[in-house]
C-alpha cells in the first residue's frame, strides 16, 4: 500500500517534472549516524537537540531560519512582518497563512485546526511539554478559516516569531494527537515515535535510542523530493565511530556533531570520503566570574548577593584574568576549524554583534601583571601568589567533565599563575553539573567556586531573553530555589534598564543597538570572560549533495532537497 | 532435590526485595538529574514541569512501592495479555523511561534478539573453544600446544574489548574493507544473501567477545584438568587397562567439568546483561548499551529495571550451578 502510493507520487513526479529534474526517490537511500540516538521522535516531550533534529525530518513549522539566520516560511505562505500588515501594530496580534493544498502524510488535509491544536497541545496542565517557554504569552490562537492562524498575546511582542517558528515548535495533527494532551502526553507512545507529519519523511518503524527507519512522504508538497526514496537514522557508539563511519569506511552518508580533538578530525578527513561541515550559531564557550562569595562559612547565605565576593568584585583582578588568556591558542587546541576567538558574549547575528571589545584577541600577560601591580596585589612574601589586604589571589575555578575543558582549565591555570593568580581546578560530572538539582551543591546555578566555564547560546535568531539572563532577578538564589541564569550574579540598575528597553522595543535597529550596548556592558565590567564562539561541525559524504549545514534550527532542515552525487 | 529447590526459591524472596530496595535508594541517592541532558535555553520553570510529568515530584517510599507494583503486578499482567489476548492491564500505569517516555519492558523486548545473538553466539562459541583448548593444554602439559593455548589466553585476558574491537574496525573495515562497521539491529535475515550479511556483520563483535569468554574458560578447563589427571582414580583407571580416551574423556572430564560448569552457569546472566563497551563499539544496540544510555541520562526506571532482572537471573542461575553440581556429582546431596 505503501509502496504503491510512494510509487504513484513517482510516477506523478515524473509526469510533472522536467526532464533535468530527477523524480522523487530516485536515489535510492541515505544514511544518517546520530552518536547520540533519538529516544522519541515528538520534540514536544524531549528538549534534546537530537530529538528535535531527527523530529525535523518529519514534523515541520510554520517557518524555519534557514544558514544565515533569515526566516523561510515552511508551511506558511510568508513571513509575517509588522510591514506586510501580518503583525500588528501594536506587535500583540500576529497572522499566519498556510499554503493551499497542504496535506498530512496520511493524505489528510493540514488545516489551521492543526495549528491551533498545537499550541493547546503544548500549553496544557501536567503534561511537561519541553516547549513551552516558545509559546509563552500566548492568549488565545484564533482560526477564522482552515487557512489562516492568528496568535494574539498578551503583552506586545517585538518579536512575535516563537509560536510555531524553528524545530522546536512545529506542528503536530490534530487526529493523531487529540487524545495525548496533559497527562496523557507521556503514555501515548505509538504517537510520539511515529507522529504523522508534513515534512519529507515518513516514519516506518522507531527504535528507541537505536535507529529510525523512514520512507519518502508521498504527500510531499514539492512532488518531486525528496529523491532519497528511504532513510536510516542510526545511533549508538561515540563520535568518533560516527566520524569513522562517514569519513573513513563510507558506510554512512552524514554523521552529526562530531567533537572530536582538530587533528583526529584532520586524519580523518584526509581519507578522501567525506567532508566536514561547519557552521557558527551562537555559541560561545566562556568563564562566568561569580560576584558572591562561595564561603562555606557563610551557611545559607554562601553565593549570594549578600556577601560580595573579597578578589572578584575587584574590577581589576576580573580584567587581569581575561588580559592573560590566549583565546586563539585555546581555539587551536580545543577546537580547530569548529572555533573562533570571541571577545563578545553575543557573537551572532551579524547585526548584533559589537566590535567594542577586540582587545581581548591578543593575550597580553605583562599587562595583567601591570594592572594587577598598579592595584595594590604584589608578591610580597615571594611564593608566586599576589596578595592585597592579607587576602591571597586564590580562585577555585569549576567546569563539567569534557576532555577539551579540563585541557583548558589546564593552561588556563598555568596563564593565570603566571601572573600571580593561585589557580584549584575542579570538574564535576555534566549530569550533576548543569542537572540544576537544588540539593546538591554542585550544580553551575550554585556556583560554589570562583570562576567556572561551560558554553551556552539561545534558539533562533533574537537575543532578547538571552541577554536578560544577566537581570538582577534573574540571579540563582535560595528564593529561586536556585534556578536561574546569572551565574556571575551581576547586578547593575543600567543594564536592567537596557532589559526592560528592549522588551518594548520593536525596530531592529533598536533592538540591535541595545542588545550590543549590554554586551558592552558585561564585557567591560568582566562579568563574563568569553573564550571561544564555537560552531557545530557534522560530517557528510562525498557523494551527497544539497547539504546546507544550519546553525540556527536543526541540520536536516533541509533533507527534502538532499541528493546523490552522480 | 525438589524440596531444596522450593526452599532455595522461597529464600530468595526476600532477598531480591532487599536487593530492589538497595538498587531504588542507591539510584534516588545518587546525583545527577534526568533534565540535564535538555539545553539551557530551555529554562528551569519548564524544566520543572517536566520533572512534576515525570512524576519525580512523589514522596521516595511511594514512587518504590509504584515501581513494586508495576514491576511485580502490571508487567505480568501485561505479558500476560500479550500472551493470551486478554485485557487485565488495561490503563494502568506501566514502567515508563524517562528519556523515550515509553514502557521500558517493550524496549528490553526489543533489544534483546540482538544481545542474545551477538553476547550469547560469543558465548557459546567461545565455550565450544575453551573445553577442547583447556582439555589439551592440560592433557599436553608445557607443550607446544599448551605454550600456545596459554598465550593467547593472556592476549585475551589482557587486551580490553575496547582495543580489540576498535583494531579490527581498523583492519577490517577502514582498510580491508571487508566488514561493517556499524551493526544494522534493523535487518532481518530473509535469505541467503541476507544470511550473509548477517553473518558479516557479527563477525567482528563476536570474535572479539568469544576470545574473552575463551581465555577465561579454557584457563579454568585446564587447571581443573590438572587437578584430576594426578589423582589415583585416574592410576586405577589405566592399570585396567583402559585406553587413554575412555581414561580421559569419560573419567578426568566428568569429574573436571563440575567446577566449570559452575562457571559457565554463573556467566550466563553476564549474556543479559549484554557487553557495554563492545555493544558501543560496534553500535549492537543491546541491552549493554541501553543500560549504559540510561545511566548517562539519569533515567532511573529503566537503570533500575535492568539491574533488577540482572540480579533476579544471577540469583537464578546460582540456583542452576548448584543443582548441576549435583546431578554431575552424585555424591552431593542437598537433602
Amino acid at each position: 500500500m505503501n509502496f504503491k502510493t510512494v510509487l504513484m507520487g513517482a510516477v506523478a513526479g515524473i509526469a510533472m517534472a522536467p526532464a533535468a529534474f530527477a523524480e522523487r526517490g530516485a536515489d535510492g537511500h541515505v544514511n544518517i549516524i546520530y552518536w547520540q540516538a533519538p529516544s522519541t521522535m515528538n520534540p514536544y516531550l524531549s528538549g534534546g537537540t537530537k530529538e528535535l533534529e531527527v523530529a525535523s525530518l518529519v514534523l515541520e513549522p510554520l517557518a524555519r531560519y534557514d544558514e544565515t539566520g533569515a526566516m523561510v516560511p515552511f508551511l506558511a505562505e510568508s513571513v509575517p512582518t509588522v510591514e506586510n500588515g501580518g503583525v500588528s501594530a501594536d506587535l500583540k496580534t500576529i497572522t499566519w497563512k498556510l499554503k493551499e493544498g497542504l496535506k498530512w502524510s496520511d493524505g489528510s488535509d493540514l488545516t489551521s485546526a492543526d495549528v491551533k491544536f498545537s499550541w493547546e497541545y503544548c500549553t496544557s496542565e501536567g503534561g511537561g511539554c519541553a516547549q513551552s517557554e516558545k509559546y509563552n504569552d500566548v492568549e488565545s490562537v484564533e482560526t477564522p478559516d482552515d487557512l489562516t492562524v492568528v496568535v494574539h498575546f498578551a503583552v506586545a511582542k517585538p518579536f512575535p516569531y516563537g509560536p510555531f517558528v524553528g524545530a522546536q515548535a512545529p506542528i503536530i495533527q490534530k487526529a493523531q494527537f487529540a487524545d495525548c494532551t496533559g497527562p496523557a502526553m507521556a503514555s501515548c507512545t505509538d504517537q510520539n515515535f511515529a507522529p504523522v507529519g508534513t515534512g519529507p519523511f515518513v516514519v516506518d518503524e522507531f527504535k528507541t535510542n537505536d535507529v529510525v527507519s523512514m520512507s519518502a512522504n508521498p504527500n510531499y508538497r514539492d512532488p518531486m523530493k525528496p529523491a532519497f526514496a528511504t532513510a536510516t537514522v542510526k545511533g549508538g557508539g561515540d563520535a568518533a565511530a560516527a566520524g569513522r563511519a562517514v569519513l573513513e569506511t563510507g558506510e554512512f552518508d552524514y554523521a552529526w556533531n562530531l567533537q572530536l580533538a582538530p587533528d583526529v578530525l584532520a586524519d580523518m578527513e584526509s581519507k578522501g570520503k567525506g567532508h566536514l561541515e561547519v557552521s557558527f550559531g551562537t555559541l560561545v564557550e566562556r568563564i562566568m566570574v561569580n560576584y558572591t562569595d562561595p564561603d562555606p562559612a557563610l551557611g545559607e547565605e554562601r553565593a549570594t548577593a549578600a556577601h560580595p565576593h573579597p578578589i572578584l568584585s575587584d574590577k581589576a583582578v576580573r580584567q587581569a584574568l581575561s588580559m592573560a588568556i590566549d583565546r586563539e591558542l585555546l581555539v587551536e587546541i580545543g577546537y580547530g576549524a569548529a572555533g573562533k576567538v570571541t571577545c563578545n558574549v553575543l557573537p551572532a547575528p551579524a547585526i548584533y554583534a559589537s566590535t567594542a571589545n577586540d582587545g581581548c584577541m591578543t593575550q597580553d600577560i605583562e599587562g595583567a601583571k601591570a594592572l594587577l601591580e598598579a592595584d595594590g596585589w604584589v608578591d610580597s612574601d615571594g611564593d608566586g601568589i599576589r596578595e592585597k589586604d592579607g587576602k591571597k589571589l586564590a580562585l577555585l575555578f569549576q567546569s563539567s567533565t569534557n576532555a577539551v575543558r579540563q585541557d583548558f582549565q589546564a593552561i588556563i591555570k598555568q596563564w593565570w599563575e603566571e601572573i600571580g593568580v593561585q589557580t584549584e581546578l575542579r570538574n564535576i560530572d555534566s549530569s550533576v553539573f548543569f542537572g540544576g538539582d537544588a540539593g546538591s551543591p554542585d550544580t553551575f546555578q550554585k556556583f560554589f567556586a570562583d570562576v567556572e566555564m561551560y558554553a551556552n547560546n539561545f534558539d533562533g535568531t533574537d537575543p532578547e531573553a538571552y541577554m536578560a539572563n544577566w537581570e538582577c532577578k534573574q540571579a540563582p538564589r535560595p528564593e529561586t530555589q536556585w534556578q536561574g541564569n546569572n551565574m556571575p550574579r551581576y547586578c547593575t540598575p543600567e543594564f536592567d534598564a537596557l532589559v526592560a528597553e528592549m522588551a518594548k522595543t520593536g525596530e531592529l535597529e533598536k533592538r540591535a543597538e541595545l542588545a550590543k550596548a549590554m554586551n558592552d556592558m558585561l564585557m567591560q565590567d568582566y562579568a563574563i570572560i568569553p573564550l571561544v564562539y564555537r560552531g557545530r561541525v557534522s560530517a557528510a559524504s562525498n557523494t551527497l549533495g544539497g547539504v546546507i549545514m544550519n546553525s540556527w534550527d536543526s541540520e536536516l532542515w533541509n533533507a527534502a532537497d538532499w541528493y546523490r552525487e552522480k | 532435590m525438589l524440596n531444596y529447590t522450593i526452599r532455595r526459591l522461597l529464600i530468595s524472596i526476600p532477598t531480591l526485595l532487599f536487593i530492589s530496595l538497595v538498587i531504588f535508594l542507591l539510584l534516588d541517592l545518587a546525583p545527577g538529574d534526568p533534565m540535564s541532558s535538555i539545553p539551557l535555553t530551555v529554562p528551569p520553570e519548564v524544566k520543572e514541569k517536566m520533572r512534576e510529568a515525570l512524576g519525580l515530584g512523589e514522596p521516595v517510599h511511594i514512587r518504590f512501592l509504584n515501581w513494586l507494583y508495576q514491576f511485580f503486578v502490571v508487567e505480568p499482567q501485561v505479558a500476560w495479555d500479550h500472551l493470551f489476548g486478554t485485557d487485565f492491564a488495561e490503563g494502568k500505569q506501566r514502567i515508563i523511561s524517562f528519556q523515550s517516555r515509553s514502557p521500558v519492558m517493550t524496549v528490553v523486548a526489543e533489544r534483546m534478539p540482538q544481545t542474545l545473538w551477538v553476547v550469547g553466539l560469543s558465548y557459546v562459541i567461545g565455550i565450544l573453544i575453551a573445553l577442547p583448548i583447556g582439555i589439551i593444554s592440560a592433557y599436553k602439559q608445557y607443550s607446544w600446544f599448551d605454550q600456545i593455548g596459554t598465550f593467547i589466553s593472556m592476549i585475551g585476558f589482557s587486551i580490553p574489548t575496547f582495543f580489540s574491537g576498535v583494531l579490527l574496525i581498523v583492519v577490517f573495515s577502514v582498510i580491508l574493507q571487508w566488514f561493517p562497521s556499524i551493526y544494522d539491529t534493523t535487518h532481518t535475515v530473509t535469505d541467503w544473501g541476507s544470511f550473509w550479511y548477517q553473518v558479516k556483520q557479527m563477525i567482528m563483535p563476536v570474535s572479539v567477545l568469544a576470545l574473552y569468554n575463551a581465555a577465561q574458560i579454557s584457563r579454568f578447563m585446564r587447571a581443573s584438568m590438572l587437578d584430576n589427571l594426578n589423582q589415583d582414580y585416574v592410576r586405577t583407571a589405566r592399570a585396567k587397562g583402559m585406553s587413554e580416551k575412555v581414561v580421559v574423556l569419560s573419567h578426568v572430564l566428568r569429574n573436571s567439568m563440575i567446577p566449570v560448569v559452575t562457571v559457565i552457569a554463573l556467566g550466563v546472566p553476564t549474556i543479559f546483561g549484554g557487553a557495554i563497551i563492545t555493544e558501543q563499539v560496534f553500535q549492537v544496540n543491546g541491552l549493554g548499551q541501553m543500560l549504559i544510555t540510561a545511566i548517562y541520562a539519569s533515567d532511573a526506571p529503566m537503570v533500575q529495571t535492568l539491574t533488577f532482572i540482572f540480579a533476579v537471573l544471577i540469583v537464578l542461575f546460582n540456583l542452576i550451578a548448584d543443582i548441576l553440581y549435583g546431578i554431575l556429582d552424585p555424591r552431593i546431596r542437598y537433602d
